[in-house]
C-alpha cells in the first residue's frame, strides 16, 4: 500500500531537511578548519576522503600482492609467511612446454591461459564484426531507430548472472534450443558436455550480453562521419561497397581501435558470465585466468593465497601493456 | 497492421527498394528475435509449473492441466479428454492409474467408474501462470533477505560515492595546489587497476578491517572510483568561475559553495554517475562472491548463484527469483534509456 501523497511529500521534505542540517552541521568544523588552513588548502581537505579510499584499496593492495606473491605458506596475513622469493613465480612457470597445459606443474593455470587466450580471440573478432555490422545498419537511414538501438543495448545492463541463467536454462538438456533440433529432425546436443560447444556458447553469450556496448561506441564515431562525403560519393554514382571501405572504415578507424581495445581488457578479465554458465566446464575446458585467482585464493581446500596472487600480478602486467595500447590509441584519436 | 503496411511503404529518395534495405531490415528482425527471445523465453518459463517445465517439447506458455474437485474425493482430480470404445470422446476425472489402464469417473456422476488404457487419454490442458513461484521463495529462501542486503549495498555504496568522488572532483577542479598534478595522475593510474589483480589483498584489508562477512565490505573498496571523478571533473570544470568568486566575497565557506552552488549545478553529472554506480552495485558479483561467505550476508547475484547450485532440479523457484532480479534493472531502463545510452556515448565507459 503506497502512503497518500501529502505524506510522502512531507516526508521528502522532512528528508531534505535533514540534509540540510546535517551539511550545515559539518559547515562548522569545515569553517574552523578553512580559518586554520587556509583557502586554497582546502582543497587537500576535499580530497582527503578519496585518497583515503583509493589508498586503502588500491595502492596498498598493489604493494601487499606483490609481497603475498613472493611469500609462500596458507597464513592471510603477510607477517606470518615466509619469504619465498621467486618461488610462486617459478612454480607457475614451471612447464616443459608453454604451449602444452599438460606438461606444466600448476596446469590449471596454464589451461585457464590457454582459454582465455582463445576466448578473447573468438570474441574480440566477433564482437567488432557483429557491431560493426548492427551499428551501420542503425545508421541507416531506419525506422523507429531509437526502438532497435534500444534493443540490441538492453543486455548490457542485466547482471551477468542473470544473463548466465537465461542461456542456461534455455540451452540446458531439455530446453528450447534442443526441442528446436529435434523438431527440426535432429539429435538432441549435450552443450555443456562437450568441451567445444562450451566454448562456442561462451564466446556467444558474452557476445549477446556486450555487445550493445560496442555497437553504441561504434555508432558515435559513425555519426561524426560528415553526410557530406557520401552525397559527394552517391553524385559520382561510387557503389555503397566501396563507399563504406573507402569512407566509413577509415573514418571509424580510431573508435574500431578503441572497440577492439576494450574488447581485449575486458576479454581477458572474463569470468562472471562463463564462471555461471558452464562452471568452468566440462573439465576445465572453459576455465578462465580470473576464475583460476579466484579458485586458488578463496574456494580450494588449501587457499594459497602466494600463488593466487603470483597469477593475478602476471595478470597485472598483462593488462597494463593493453591499457598502454588503449591510451596510444585514444591519443591519436583526439589527435 | 496498418502500421506494417506503411513501413513497407516507405522507400529511398529513388523509390526503389535498394536489397541492402532488405537486408538491413531482415538483419534487425533477427536482432529482435535474439536479444528479445530469451529474455521473453524467461519470463514465460518463469510462470509454468514445476511439471510443466519438465515437458519435452516444451509448450510456448504457460499451460497446466485442468483440476476438478469431485464430490467423494478428498484432492481435486486431474481432467482427460478421452477416446471411447465407440469413437466418442467425453471428458473424465483420473482417479487413480493401475499399470496402462487409468481408473475414471464422470465428474458429473462420480457413482460411476470407466476403466481406460491410458494411451486413449491426453490431459486437458488451461493457461494458468504458476504465481506460486514467486511466492513460495519469499517463505522458504532468503530471498527478501538477499534483496534487502542488495538494496541497500547499491544505496549506501552509491550515496558515498557520490559524496566523496564529487569532493574530491571538486578539489581538482576549482583550486590550484601543490601536488595536484600527483593527485591526477594517481586518478589516472587507479583507473587501469580493477578489482581482479587486487582480489587477494583487498581480502586482506578488509580482513584487518574486521568487515569480512559484511555488507560493508563490498560497499567500501569500491566507493572512489577513478571514472567518478574524471567524469565529475569534466563537469565541474565548464561550471562558470564569476559564481564561486562571487559566493567567497559573501563570505561563503569553501564547504558551503561545494554543497550549495557546485552540487546542484552539477547534478547532471551527478545524475549520469549514480545510475552508473546503481548498475555497477546491483550486478556486482566476482568481489561479493569472495568476500560473502555467509548465506545471511548474501547479495541477489550472490544468492542466485548459490541458488543456482543448490536447486538444480528447482527450475522452477530459479527463473521466478531470476525474473525478480531482472525486474528492477528493466525498469530502470525503460525509464533512463536515452539517458544511459549518451552518458555512455558520451564517457565511453559501462
Amino acid at each position: 500500500m503506497t502512503p497518500p501523497l501529502s505524506l510522502r511529500r512531507s516526508a521528502a521534505r522532512w528528508l531534505g531537511l535533514f540534509v540540510a542540517a546535517l551539511m550545515r552541521l559539518v559547515d562548522w568544523p569545515m569553517r574552523w578548519l578553512q580559518r586554520l588552513l587556509g583557502e586554497r588548502r582546502m582543497a587537500y581537505v576535499f580530497l582527503l576522503p578519496n585518497l583515503v579510499f583509493f589508498s586503502l584499496f588500491v595502492f596498498l593492495p598493489l604493494i601487499i600482492n606483490v609481497v603475498f606473491s613472493v611469500t609462500g605458506g596458507t597464513a592471510l596475513f603477510p607477517s606470518e609467511r615466509p619469504y619465498v622469493g621467486g618461488g610462486q613465480y617459478a612454480y607457475l612457470f614451471d612447464c616443459d612446454s608453454f604451449l602444452d597445459p599438460g606438461s606444466c606443474r600448476e596446469d590449471h593455470f596454464w589451461r585457464g591461459v590457454a582459454n582465455t587466450l582463445r576466448f578473447t580471440t573468438f570474441q574480440v573478432v566477433a564482437m567488432v564484426l557483429f557491431s560493426l555490422v548492427t551499428a551501420v545498419v542503425l545508421n541507416m537511414r531506419i525506422r523507429g531507430r531509437g526502438f532497435f538501438r534500444a534493443v540490441y543495448f538492453f543486455p548490457v545492463l542485466l547482471s551477468p548472472v542473470v544473463v548466465a541463467l537465461i542461456w542456461k536454462w534455455i540451452l540446458q538438456r531439455d530446453g528450447l534450443l534442443n526441442a528446436g533440433l529435434t523438431a527440426l529432425g535432429g539429435q538432441k546436443i549435450l552443450f555443456f558436455i562437450d568441451p567445444g560447444w562450451a566454448m562456442f556458447w561462451a564466446v556467444f553469450v558474452s557476445i549477446w550480453a556486450h555487445m550493445g556496448f560496442y555497437t553504441l561506441i561504434l555508432l558515435a564515431g559513425l555519426q561524426a562521419i560528415p553526410a557530406d562525403l557520401y552525397e559527394a560519393a552517391e553524385m559520382d554514382a561510387t557503389p555503397r561497397w566501396r563507399a563504406f571501405w573507402r569512407i566509413t572504415l577509415p573514418l571509424l578507424w580510431p573508435n574500431l581501435i578503441v572497440v577492439i581495445v576494450l574488447a581485449l581488457i575486458r576479454g581477458v578479465q572474463t569470468f562472471d558470465e562463463v564462471f555461471v554458465l558452464t562452471g568452468g566446464g566440462p573439465g576445465t575446458a572453459t576455465l578462465m585466468v580470473v576464475q583460476y585467482i579466484y579458485e586458488t585464493a578463496f574456494s580450494n581446500q588449501v587457499q594459497n593465497f602466494g600463488l593466487a596472487a603470483a597469477a593475478s600480478v602476471v595478470l597485472g602486467i598483462v593488462l597494463f601493456g593493453l591499457t598502454l595500447a588503449q591510451l596510444a590509441a585514444s591519443r591519436r584519436r583526439s589527435a | 497492421m496498418n502500421r506494417v503496411a506503411r513501413l513497407l511503404q516507405i522507400r529511398r529518395k529513388s523509390g526503389r527498394w535498394h536489397w541492402t534495405d532488405i537486408a538491413a531490415y531482415s538483419y534487425l528482425a533477427l536482432g529482435v528475435v535474439l536479444m528479445f527471445g530469451p529474455v521473453l523465453w524467461l519470463v514465460l518459463s518463469s510462470f509454468k509449473t514445476q511439471a510443466g517445465l519438465l515437458e519435452f517439447p516444451p509448450s510456448l506458455l504457460p499451460m497446466s492441466q485442468r483440476e476438478v474437485a469431485v464430490a467423494g474425493f478428498p484432492q481435486p482430480l486431474p481432467l482427460f479428454s478421452v477416446t471411447l470404445d465407440d469413437g466418442s470422446t467425453r471428458v473424465l476425472a483420473q482417479v487413480r492409474r493401475i499399470g496402462i489402464v487409468a481408473q475414471m469417473v464422470d465428474p458429473e456422476s462420480p457413482a460411476q467408474q470407466f476403466r481406460i488404457p491410458i494411451d486413449k487419454r491426453t490431459p486437458v490442458r488451461e493457461f494458468k501462470l504458476a504465481t506460486e513461484n514467486y511466492t513460495e521463495p519469499l517463505e522458504r529462501f532468503a530471498f527478501t533477505r538477499f534483496l534487502g542486503n542488495s538494496v541497500f549495498v547499491t544505496v549506501v555504496a552509491t550515496l558515498i560515492t557520490l559524496l566523496i568522488n564529487s569532493m574530491a572532483a571538486y578539489a581538482l577542479s576549482i583550486y590550484e595546489f601543490k601536488g595536484k598534478n600527483a593527485a591526477m595522475l594517481m586518478v589516472v593510474g587507479t583507473l587501469m587497476i580493477p578489482i581482479t589483480i587486487i582480489l587477494v589483498p583487498v581480502y586482506l584489508v578488509i580482513t584487518k578491517l574486521g568487515l569480512v562477512n559484511s555488507l560493508w565490505a563490498v560497499i567500501l573498496p569500491g566507493a572512489a572510483t577513478p571514472t567518478g571523478v574524471f567524469l565529475l571533473r569534466q563537469y565541474m570544470l565548464t561550471l562558470p568561475r564569476d559564481l564561486i568568486e562571487a559566493a567567497r566575497m559573501d563570505k561563503a565557506s569553501e564547504w558551503q559553495i561545494y554543497w550549495r552552488i557546485v552540487m546542484p549545478l552539477a547534478m547532471p553529472a551527478l545524475a549520469v554517475l549514480a545510475i552508473f554506480s546503481i548498475m555497477w552495485r546491483w550486478n556486482e558479483f566476482l568481489w561479493p562472491l569472495a568476500v560473502l561467505t555467509k548465506t545471511e550476508v548474501h547479495t541477489l547475484q550472490i544468492g542466485l548463484n548459490a541458488f543456482q547450485g543448490e536447486l538444480q532440479t528447482q527450475w522452477h523457484y530459479l527463473l521466478a527469483m531470476t525474473v525478480a532480479t531482472l525486474a528492477p534493472v528493466a525498469l530502470v531502463f525503460v525509464f533512463l534509456q536515452r539517458f544511459i545510452t549518451t552518458g555512455i556515448a558520451n564517457t565511453g565507459m559501462k
